[in-house]
């Protein structure tokens, strides 16, 4: 089992967009996560398998050995600030920017301000760096729906487009941070797996730095 | 909570059964035996001390991690130890400060954290640890990491081990070198902490530093491989100042040593590990098996701790969740020979037991109207007692 490499991956638009890059490091899938129920997937090479987890479950895959590599989300990442992992490349993929939005012309209450979000950590960390106490409201999905229905005066969320949010008639507002996925390594398969680590990271790297012109 | 549910444990609390505590048991002597055929005093510091002790020249994490309550008897604060380092520090710093210059401890006892940690989130371990004080070469460094991993061997709890080498001295000259202040260092620390290459760039182009400091900073986060990392280390970390240059010898040092004495072992260097960067200030290192993710034992040099209590001396040293030690032994029904005998008056038979126990068996009465199952039963055969296997005896 220790000479397999098991790569962590959420389904999706991670997926796709990582898929060129491990392309580069030689590494194609068999099987296609969309039609397939299988949730261990087999390469073209025999000692490396993917995993299709959760994207929100991928730090603690890695972080626990359950995969050697993963592909997470900075936005993810950002939920686990004590992680025991290494995150030595951004893959400059899946980009997008972590947002408050709200109502636009709302007259807010004077009290503490409700924000729903399901990045907990985030929205904490930036309201009490702005030196504002907040009241945080956890939710799992749909947060554009919170300040309609009176649950919340602003939403805490990634922003691509920004079409979810005209649609349900909100705005972006502050900027957070930028989001791109980052390739996430498990601190002892760094170490104990050190030379075939080191160099996959650096076909990945290189892959990156490809597609990027730079 | 309701009765049905008074048998439920605290989170990340646990206890063994017996089987683990007999194991538990037997590597606790192994370990400590082993350690003092090598010149290690075992001694045995209190549960609870006042919290100020417990936290002096400690990080910050070690006093969230402590539970704290308060002495009736002095009203002052008291903490329940969550790391007995510093409690042999103080020892040794004042205890037997005039034993001997070079002093040799060893301890091992439960420890209680505030938080969970790794995969299980144990929050009681029990903590096995040895420190030597008064030696500030590397031989001292050396010994350290050669009896961190000659008691995992005789644990039988490891068979395949890496062992990661670091200096925090590295990365304190860097910043030193480049100036940086209190705030860029913390920040810069957690980003190489995760090899976060592309935040420590970003980090690196904000800082106003000399162009020869951000170049040695963001070589640090690839400095990790084999023994040819110190080689590459020593040119690109040309220019830094004499404690990083110092910092390397000292690695190679101990590189060389370590790959002829222990042979068998993959070591891993990495210059930019900086594990317990707020209270070490040389050598760190960690014991890794395959397929975990933290380290099963760990350590480094902690120069500055004693001073506090009166008396600066170097100090190295490492230690180990014994607990968790004994769950990575490979698990084997413990086949224990056991001898049953029926309750009885006869004084002939009382010494036939203690003939028996004291040569080491087990030997269990069967108290009337009921039976524990054992292996052997102890009978009367032609006027003496002997042991028969339970279940064959015909005659009686």
């Amino acid at each position: 089992m220790s000479d397999t490499l098991t790569l962590a991956l959420s389904k999706g638009r991670i997926f796709k967009e990582t898929l060129p890059l491990l392309a580069a490091a030689g590494i194609v899938p068999v099987d296609d996560p969309e039609t397939s129920r299988k949730l261990i997937l087999d390469t073209n090479l025999p000692d490396v398998k993917l995993i299709i987890v959760r994207a929100s479950d991928v730090p603690t895959y890695v972080e626990y050995g359950g995969a050697d590599i993963g592909v997470a989300g900075k936005d993810v990442l950002m939920e686990h600030p004590h992680a025991e992992l290494y995150e030595p490349v951004d893959l400059k993929i899946a980009r997008c920017k972590l947002m408050t939005a709200g109502k636009p012309d709302v007259e807010l209450s004077s009290g503490r301000l409700r924000v729903a979000t399901k990045f907990v950590e985030s929205t904490r960390r930036f309201y009490a760096e702005k030196g504002e106490q907040v009241e945080i409201i956890k939710l799992y999905g749909s947060m554009e729906l919170a300040p309609l229905v009176g649950l919340a005066d602003r939403i805490v969320d990634v922003v691509d487009t920004g079409n979810t949010l005209r649609a349900n008639g909100l705005i972006p507002m502050e900027h957070i941070a930028d989001i791109s996925s980052r390739l996430v390594v498990n601190k002892a398969s760094m170490k104990m797996k050190h030379k075939r680590m080191q160099s996959f990271i650096e076909h990945i790297r290189d892959a990156v730095r490809e597609q990027n012109n730079d | 909570m309701t009765i049905k549910e008074s048998w439920l444990l605290p989170e990340g609390i646990d206890e063994l059964m017996p089987q683990e505590a007999a194991q538990l048991e037997k590597m606790h002597r192994t370990l400590v035996d082993f350690m003092r055929s090598w010149g290690y005093q075992l001694v045995v510091p209190p549960l609870v001390e006042y919290l100020d002790s417990l936290l002096t020249g400690t990080a910050k994490t070690l006093d969230i991690q402590t539970f704290k309550l308060t002495d009736q008897m002095s009203g002052r604060m008291l903490g329940i130890r969550a790391d007995m380092t510093p409690q042999v520090a103080r020892i040794a710093a004042h205890k037997l400060r005039n034993e001997a210059d070079i002093l040799r401890l060893c301890y091992i006892g439960s420890v209680l954290h505030t938080l969970p940690t790794g995969l299980d989130g144990a929050r009681n371990p029990i903590q096995l640890g040895a420190e030597i004080y008064g030696h500030a070469g590397p031989e001292s460094d050396i010994e350290s990491i050669e009896l961190m991993v000659a008691l995992l061997n005789v644990s039988g709890a490891v068979s395949k081990m890496a062992l990661d080498i670091g200096h925090v001295g590295v990365y304190r000259g860097l910043a030193e070198f480049a100036q940086l202040t209190d705030s860029q260092e913390q920040e810069l620390f957690s980003a190489l902490q995760r090899k976060a290459s592309a935040e420590i760039n970003a980090l690196l182009q904000a800082y106003d530093i000399s162009a020869d400091a951000k170049q040695m900073l963001q070589e640090l986060s690839e400095l990790n491989g084999d023994q040819s990392v110190l080689e590459r280390a020593k040119k690109v970390l040309n220019k830094a100042p004499q404690s990083v240059q110092d910092a390397l010898t000292t690695l190679e040092q101990i590189a060389n040593a370590l790959t002829q004495r222990l042979p068998d072992i993959a070591i891993n260097f990495d210059l930019a590990e900086l594990r317990g960067y707020h209270y070490h200030t040389g050598v760190v290192f960690a014991a890794y098996k395959p397929n975990s993710s933290h380290a099963i034992a760990a350590g480094g040099r902690y120069d500055d701790i004693g001073e506090a209590f009166g008396l600066a001396q170097p100090a190295t040293g490492f230690s180990l969740d014994l607990k968790k030690l004994v769950t990575e032994l490979p698990t084997q029904k413990l086949h224990q020979e056991t001898i049953g005998v029926q309750w009885s008056e006869d004084t002939s038979l009382h010494t036939a037991v203690k003939t028996l126990r004291e040569s080491g068996k087990v030997v269990i009465y069967q108290f009337p109207g009921s039976e524990t199952p054992t292996t052997h039963t102890l009978v009367k055969l032609d006027g003496h007692w002997q042991v028969t296997e339970t279940g064959t005896q015909t005659r009686g």
